[in-house]
């Protein structure tokens, strides 16, 4: 893809949308599955040919999608600890990602990075496991795009959680102040691990908190791709001509646990039981049905999404693992 | 003689019946149940500490016990909570509050060390700072580089706290109960290697019998957890099983080690290790935090600026290479301290000339 065509090339964007959230599903799916291997009987998080944390995004594939079709390589997104849908609707080699996140030395960062530190420099992609850290450099990339005469724009993505850093509202402050051609995106799936919203932030939407910053503050409720498509397409096309940065928050959902192996007791089981009805994918689909497009067509994305999915974790898997002097070779250049 | 012997005398035969075997997670509950049952002034604070009881399960049932006055889940506002555990120890609380990982310490660095640690000192003696800072440390199981680090010197390095690591289920609850009743502040730091929790590996050796009555292990005092003729071997949290490790290994050679255990960084109890290293005249230090200016070399300077012990072999150190934590596990297991190295390092410094 080149600088400056849309993500979906000749693909409708709504089509692109829904390829790209199966091709983050059925990625995690394989990768939930593949991060028990190893942790039986007796479950510990070291072991097995993915060890560590490990963050899913299923349910929250709208937002990904939904801004990054708006997107081009150029444009700069951090993300956070739980990255992947970003990553893959960002145009991450899928390939990398996944032996990034086994560990291998023909993933991205040659496996020092892992699940939490997917870079891509070839997309301008990168991701962190501290909460906000990622808001600050997106202001700056953005700025930095601005000094030299570039169009091109930042996109932070963070938890709702996120919004009570003080990196927050530094960044916040300094984007509206030099009119950054920056676009706040907020996931809220309601809980920060165990936290629910309304016992962490002072106010029911982040989205009034762009108030204090003088920048528009906009509420997408649904997780609904399209909704999210055009509320992020105001925003970037904002950024892009000038006129500063705006904050979303979206409303989503978290269908796993905080990490894999996470119990989420602490939610309540109501709450629980309701959210396979709430499968952002599963909606999607059923809607594109409605408007017209045959199940035929959409089978077929889900045919190239599960390709490319068992492509990139059979690339992971037969990988090989670096070398010791690899370790020590990347502190400095 | 330290609990960690206690533990390997007991081990192999069936336990006394008065012997409750804890892990480090449970001791560590214990301690700060104890302390908020007998001080009103005790509160926690912290991410997820109070519906789940922490992510390290440090502060299991402190809510149902104490209440949502005194056990506060917070806001992932580090910054904020610490620097309001300080305002609040002012005057006249003893906040214990939880860092979920030593790594996030970037994001609050300024209420800790320009605040919480100085406050004594500006305020020429009037105001005191009686807080814990409970959090997490060490790698091992993969969780990259912002997760898994120890950052020992870094606290060890700033005058005003106090720092303790404990290797074991029976110093934690008592140094935990020492940290709650000063009035410094106190950063506990608690290896991910010893917790004891379900969902990450553990030593077994760390958890041990822990008497169900509130007891005091003194901050600043090292424990001689194996007494030995031939090498010391300075350790601190999951090391110091290193340590007992490589003593088991070496002592088959006929090599025989004396362990410390430094229990607390800062103060550095240096007389501990000084007396020691008269004794054997071989040091080596291992510790799992990055090696420059680290605990290594503190160690080994302590040694070796007391001009009335004479070394019989050059001090060795074992730390984390000064590179950041890699994620891969052949990486991060290949440079990460273990026993074997350190059987190496001591070999070497006993057969030295
Ligand atoms: C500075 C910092 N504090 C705490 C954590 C531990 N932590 C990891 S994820 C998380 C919850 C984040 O919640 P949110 O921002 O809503 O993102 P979500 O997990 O819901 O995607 C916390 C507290 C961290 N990684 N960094
Ligand atoms: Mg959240």
């Amino acid at each position: 893809m080149q600088p400056g065509q849309a993500p979906h090339g000749n693909l409708h964007h709504r089509l692109w949308m829904y390829e790209a959230m199966v091709k983050s599903r059925e990625l995690e799916s394989r990768i939930k599955t593949i991060y028990f291997e190893g942790k039986t009987p007796v479950f510990n998080m070291a072991k097995g040919p993915i060890p560590g944390e490990m963050h899913l995004s299923m349910g929250q594939e709208p937002c990904a999608v939904g801004v990054c079709a708006h997107l081009r390589p150029t444009d700069f997104v951090t993300a956070t600890h739980r990255p992947h849908h970003v990553a893959v609707a960002k145009g991450v080699d899928l390939r990398k990602m996944a032996a990034e996140i086994f560990g291998k030395k023909t993933g991205l960062s040659r496996g020092l990075g892992g699940h939490m530190h997917l870079f891509d420099a070839a997309v301008n992609f990168s991701c962190s496991g501290i909460i906000g850290e990622g808001i600050a450099p997106a202001v700056g990339a953005a700025m930095a795009a601005r000094i030299q005469g570039r169009d091109d724009v930042a996109v932070s993505f963070m938890g709702e959680g996120a919004t009570n850093q003080g990196q927050f509202h530094e960044a916040l402050n300094l984007a509206a102040l030099w009119k950054a051609p920056v676009v706040f995106i907020i996931e809220d799936n309601a809980y920060g691990i165990s936290v629910c919203k309304a016992e962490s932030t002072s106010v029911a939407s982040n989205a009034d908190r762009a108030a204090a910053y003088g920048i528009p503050g906009v509420f997408v409720p649904g997780n609904d791709p399209d909704a999210i498509h055009a509320a992020a397409g105001e925003a970037i096309a904002r950024a892009r001509a000038g006129d500063g940065p705006t904050l979303i928050e979206l409303e989503t959902h978290r269908l796993e646990g905080h990490f894999v192996g996470d119990t989420v007791e602490y939610r309540p089981v109501e709450e629980r039981e309701r959210l396979a009805e709430l499968d952002p994918i599963q909606l999607f689909r059923s809607r594109l049905i409605g408007d017209g497009h045959e199940a035929s067509e959409l089978d077929a994305l889900d045919a190239e999404a599960v390709r490319l999915a068992d492509d990139a974790i059979s690339f992971a898997r037969n990988s090989e693992y670096p070398a010791l002097e690899e370790a020590f070779a990347h502190v400095f250049g | 003689m330290s609990s960690v012997d206690v533990m390997q005398e007991t081990g192999a035969k069936t336990p006394a019946p008065r012997q409750r075997r804890l892990t480090v997670a449970r001791a560590l509950n214990e301690a700060i149940h104890q302390e908020m049952a007998t001080d009103s002034s005790v509160v926690v604070l912290g991410e997820d500490v109070a519906k789940i009881g922490g992510v390290w399960s440090t502060t299991v049932g402190l809510l149902d016990a104490f209440g949502p006055a005194r056990v506060r889940d917070t806001p992932i506002s580090e910054s904020g909570f610490i620097g309001a555990a300080v305002g609040m120890a002012a005057v006249g609380l003893r906040p214990v509050v939880e860092l979920m990982f030593v790594d996030f310490v970037g994001v609050c660095m300024n209420s800790i060390y320009s605040l919480a640690a100085k406050q004594r000192f500006f305020s020429g003696g009037q105001v005191t700072c009686p807080m814990v800072l409970m959090t997490s440390v060490g790698g091992g199981y993969s969780d990259g580089g912002q997760h898994s680090q120890t950052l020992y010197a870094t606290f060890g390095h700033l005058p005003g706290l106090k720092v303790v690591v404990p290797s074991n289920a029976y110093d934690a609850k008592g140094l935990l109960a020492s940290a709650i009743r000063d009035d410094d502040p106190v950063v506990f730091m608690f290896h991910k290697g010893v917790q004891g929790l379900g969902w990450l590996g553990t030593v077994p050796r760390a958890a041990t019998h822990v008497p169900e009555e509130a007891y005091l292990v003194p901050l600043g005092k090292a424990a001689v957890t194996r007494e030995g003729s031939d090498v010391t071997l300075v350790g601190l949290g999951l090391t110091v099983h290193h340590a007992i490790d490589a003593a088991d290994q070496l002592q088959k050679e006929g090599i025989s080690c004396e362990i410390i255990d430094l229990r607390s960084i800062a103060p550095l109890d240096r007389e501990t290790i000084r007396a020691s290293v008269r004794k054997t005249g071989r040091l080596v230090a291992v510790d799992d935090d990055y090696m420059s200016y680290g605990i290594g070399g503190e160690v080994i300077a302590s040694v070796c600026e007391d001009a009335s012990i004479t070394l019989k072999a050059t001090p060795r150190r074992l730390s984390f290479p000064d590179i950041p934590i890699p994620f891969s596990p052949v990486l991060e297991q290949g440079v990460l301290p273990n026993s074997e190295k350190l059987v190496a390092l001591a070999r070497q410094a006993v057969l030295e000339k």
